[in-house]
């Protein structure tokens, strides 16, 4: 599928002194031929290259910009995008510095041996903190054309202009030379400096932000055509001569140990290639796709079940949550003297809150196909963590780091630690057992049951009002099943190291988590602890990092919790937040000036009337109300303001309405923007309203998307408005930071949910997902 | 293995293969189109949706021997290089994110518009009940419908 070039760019790709594998990458891509689409069929033409292959080496200029010899530039990230728009919003920030058009550039993502390592995709970080190397290098690239341009015309780069990937002489711009004539298709030869990644930089400053242009615009999104025409190559399509196709076998229930296999019942099936199996992992091979799923289900295996029940009934999770004993406590923090200041509340308020295990789900199942040509590994992913798939697969086939490398491709969402590492693993185990490029996707149930876990959580809250109704002490208490956390790509955690047995001595002390607390609570004490399962290892309730990985339960306990005290103390939510961020201490990014504007900006676009909840309740069949909850994520801060209409009859909770306000400093694509904290406020809403996984005590019987369901069409609120705030004191500072923006809208929104119920209701739900049997029966036992 | 022929996006296409397979592995592995996508394996999703005489099937739960008529899969909406009405405003409305479940979401969405051309906001949330999506583009899903509905009211 190699393109056909210009015979002046091949030669200028034969001159450009880039390694072979880049090279080659670059003229498959057809970036060199302003590949303004995705690199169709790049990939493919690409696996002749033998390897090894080595790091691109992020102090060189080189391998962040290459500019083109039709003045053209492609940008080299070592991140990943999935599918929030950021790859459009790295391209923006970079064109801006370098003074070159958007529809000018081209960005390649997340490949470990043509990007420099930036770690992939986590953490809502990618603009906040990987943008910034971003910039640098693409202002160093525009400072040094600028200097060649100088030389060229005999001025000093000061008395030159950049404009369009053009500089131009200002006391005479007659006289103008093009970045592709100063260096297409040649070499930059800049060495960066930088302790790391994220610090590289050259000598260029960055730019301030009143003179950022794509900055602030809403260019559409690159990859969107190709994913509604069906023309993009994603990780999932990938194929290479020779593939054979794999599935995974998975123990019936958790914790067999597998005896024996009987190969006999799978060796008739037409195609049938091999049976692999190393401990208790199991996957078979088969020539066609749909013959290892059949070979798959018909393998006849002879599983012993553990002698102890690995895990209690979901039904029986919270009970035994309380009465664990915990794996680790975190240390108490503690303001004031809360004991006291409890004794000597006018009115106690005490709440228990619960969160069921929720998980990734993945709507496309985890799948990787790897290739072992040349003895070096090659995995096509879509793993947010390119990078550390790439290091983990190396340590996990004890092959070295330089003859494996990771393909990042487009895929189906990656929220965190999801299954995607364990496929890539699992595939390229396969393939080198193999010798052969093994493709390798889960079934649905297998997605479903055994992706990683966000932790189940119970909560208890006590707080105290004084007189006059404010909060003088709060005491948080949270224990979370998270013993055991998996990390990302970890050869010894991945699930095909447990099922082999091999994984390391001591499991992950996990986490459980405190708010993070902007409101001013003169006497406060926050603990928290872990607790594990009675089955540590090769079990379907591991937990692993799920968008905000403890933010949607925690938020959804405190600010739940401070509804309560609002309600208790008589006072509107919204003004009771605001005195609450009143008294509060200033901190880092101004914090507290900015909650305050998020509130009342969200309070502002809904059209909030202050007044108590629960709302004076109507007497028809559907029963309105409002909620607001916010929160902070590192920087970012969101207020989301809920309306329901809560159906008397049937239960059934329709979030009609949804306002958030959002301020994640500098916004780089407004647009962009917009649907990332709307989809992710629809994220949320999901787990408010429809997910848990469900167990017996032996396997999760959470299986598909009827024993699991998930958001719907209908469930989809009727207006959702996203208001982008700027809260800074000085909101138009030229060096205003931008902060992530993945996960902070996700996070306040089940409480806002539950507050919104209560509104309507006066009835308290301690425990999402509030579906309707579970709200029709608190109605009921409410009378209402 | 057999041959068994099916009419994809206006092409007589031969495959030979069992006759039971699910057409989904037929049109991705055999013709190699990848607008259709493997979600459930269960028909539960809509990620494999493909049009069949403009009505929107489940090509994963379907067996390739069965299937007699036209095939339009995403890839073929689009006429003479230009797109589908639907999916240009797809890309107006910015739906997507992820996009792995986008195949679904057109797919069904052209069969709602070809019965009904100008369907309710209920009309739309039902007919497109089945369509999944786990980054909740639900809300962009329904304005990009609309988008192409009221264009064709107003024509």
């Amino acid at each position: 599928m190699s393109l056909h070039l210009p015979p002046a760019i091949e030669d200028a790709i034969q001159t450009s002194g880039l390694s072979p594998s880049r090279r080659n990458f670059l003229k498959a891509s057809g970036a060199l031929v302003v590949s303004l689409g995705v690199a169709d069929g790049a990939f493919a033409a690409d696996a002749a290259v033998a390897g090894p292959y080595p790091d691109p080496d992020f102090r060189q200029l080189d391998t962040w910009i290459v500019i083109h010899p039709d003045n053209s530039a492609t940008f080299f990230v070592g991140k990943t995008d999935g599918g929030q728009g950021t790859g459009t919003a790295f391209r923006q920030m970079m064109c801006d510095e370098l003074d070159i058009a958007y529809d000018k550039t081209s960005l390649i993502m997340g490949r470990t041996d043509t990007t420099p390592d930036q770690g992939g995709s986590g953490g809502s970080d990618a603009v906040e903190r990987d943008g910034w190397p971003m910039r640098r290098v693409a202002a160093e690239a525009r400072r040094v054309l600028l200097e060649l341009a100088g030389k060229h015309f005999g001025v000093p780069a000061a008395q030159l202009d950049a404009r369009d990937a053009t500089i131009t002489v200002r006391s005479d711009p007659a006289k103008s030379v093009t970045y592709a004539e100063l260096v297409g298709g040649k070499r930059f030869n800049v060495t960066l400096t930088g302790k790391n990644v994220d610090t590289t930089t050259g000598l260029a400053e960055v730019k301030p932000v009143d003179k950022l242009r794509v900055v602030g615009q809403s260019p559409q999104r690159y990859d969107i055509p190709a994913k509604v025409d069906g023309s993009l190559t994603w990780a999932v399509d990938m194929k290479l001569p020779g593939m054979v196709h794999a599935r995974n076998v998975r123990p019936p229930v958790a914790g067999a140990v597998l005896k024996s296999i009987d190969e006999s019942s799978v060796a008739g099936i037409p195609g049938f290639v091999r049976v692999v199996r190393s401990g208790n992992y199991v996957a078979v091979i088969c020539e066609r796709e749909e013959q290892a799923i059949r070979a798959a289900r018909q393998l006849k295996i002879n599983w012993q079940p553990p002698a102890t029940a690995p895990f209690p009934a979901s039904d029986q999770l919270f009970d035994y949550m309380r009465r664990a004993t915990p794996t680790s406590h975190a240390e108490p923090e503690i303001v004031g003297d809360p004991a006291a200041a409890l004794a000597g509340a006018k009115l106690v308020v005490e709440a228990e809150y619960e969160v069921p295990f929720q998980g990734h789900t993945a709507i496309g199942p985890a799948h990787a196909l790897a290739d072992p040509s040349n003895g070096q590994m090659t995995i096509y992913s879509n793993d947010m963590k390119s990078y550390g798939l790439r290091n983990g697969v190396a340590q996990f086939l004890n092959m070295p780091r330089e003859q494996v490398r990771v393909a990042y491709m487009d895929g189906p969402q990656v929220y965190g630690r999801t299954a995607a590492d364990d496929a890539g693993f699992e595939a390229a185990f396969l393939a080198h057992e193999l010798k052969r490029p093994v493709r390798l996707q889960w079934m649905r149930n297998e997605e479903t049951a055994w992706d990683t876990k966000g932790p189940a959580y119970v909560f208890k809250l006590r707080g105290g009002l004084d007189a006059q109704g404010k909060v003088v002490a709060l005491d948080y208490d949270a224990c979370a099943v998270d013993y055991n956390h998996v990390g990302y790509n970890e050869p010894d955690t991945v699930l095909i190291a447990q099922l082999m047995g091999r994984r390391p001595k001591t499991p992950a002390k996990g986490a459980a988590e405190t708010p993070s607390v902007q409101y001013a609570i003169p006497n406060l004490r926050m603990t928290a602890r872990v607790v594990g399962l009675p089955l540590t290892w090769e079990t379907p309730l591991r937990t692993g990092n799920l968008r905000d990985p403890n933010g949607p339960q925690v938020t959804f306990a405190f600010e739940s919790f401070i509804d309560e005290l609002a309600a208790a103390a008589k006072a509107d939510p919204v003004q009771f937040r605001l005195d609450l961020l009143a008294d509060s201490q200033e901190d880092d990014a101004f914090r507290r000036a900015r909650s305050i504007a998020a509130v009342q900006a969200a309070a502002k676009a809904y059209g909030w009337e202050p007044r108590p909840s629960p709302a004076r309740r109507n007497t028809g069949q559907n029963l309105t109300g409002r909620g607001i909850a916010y929160t902070t994520r590192n920087r970012t801060i969101a207020a989301v303001i809920a309306e329901v209409e809560v159906n008397r009859q049937t239960g059934r909770v329709w979030a009609k309405r949804l306002v958030c306000a959002h301020d994640c400093g500098l916004v780089i694509n407004p647009e962009g923007l917009r649907r990332t904290v709307e989809c992710g406020m629809l994220h949320a809403l999901s787990r408010a309203l429809w997910e848990e996984v469900k167990f017996d005590n032996e396997k999760v019987t959470s299986v598909d998307w009827v024993s699991h369901p998930s958001l719907r069409h209908s469930d989809t609120p009727e207006t959702i408005d996203v208001v982008l705030v700027n809260g800074d004191p000085v909101p138009d500072r030229s060096d205003l930071a931008p902060y992530g923006a993945g996960e902070t809208s996700h996070k306040p929104l089940i409480a806002a949910i539950a507050n919104a119920i209560h509104d309507a209701t006066g009835v308290r739900l301690h425990r999402p997902p509030f579906r309707k049997e579970r709200v029709l029966a608190a109605l009921r036992a409410a009378n209402v | 293995m057999s041959i068994v022929k099916l009419h994809v996006n206006g092409t007589d296409r031969e495959v030979d293969t069992d006759p039971s397979t699910p057409l989904l592995y037929v049109l991705r592995n055999d013709l190699g189109l990848r607008g259709p996508r493997f979600g459930c394996g269960l028909g539960q999703c809509g990620a494999c949706t493909v049009i069949v005489d403009g009505a929107a099937i489940r090509s994963c739960t379907t067996q390739v021997s069965q299937v007699r008529g036209q095939i339009t899969t995403l890839e073929g909406l689009s006429k003479d290089g230009k797109l589908d009405p639907l999916q240009q405003a797809w890309i107006d409305e910015q739906v997507p994110q992820c996009g792995y479940c986008q195949n679904g979401q057109i797919m069904t969405a052209k069969a709602l518009l070809g019965r009904n051309p100008n369907p309710t906001d209920a009309q739309i949330r039902t007919a497109m009940e089945g369509a999944l999506c786990r980054c909740m583009t639900y809300y962009r899903v329904q304005a990009a419908i609309k988008r192409v509905a009221r264009r064709e009211t107003v024509k």
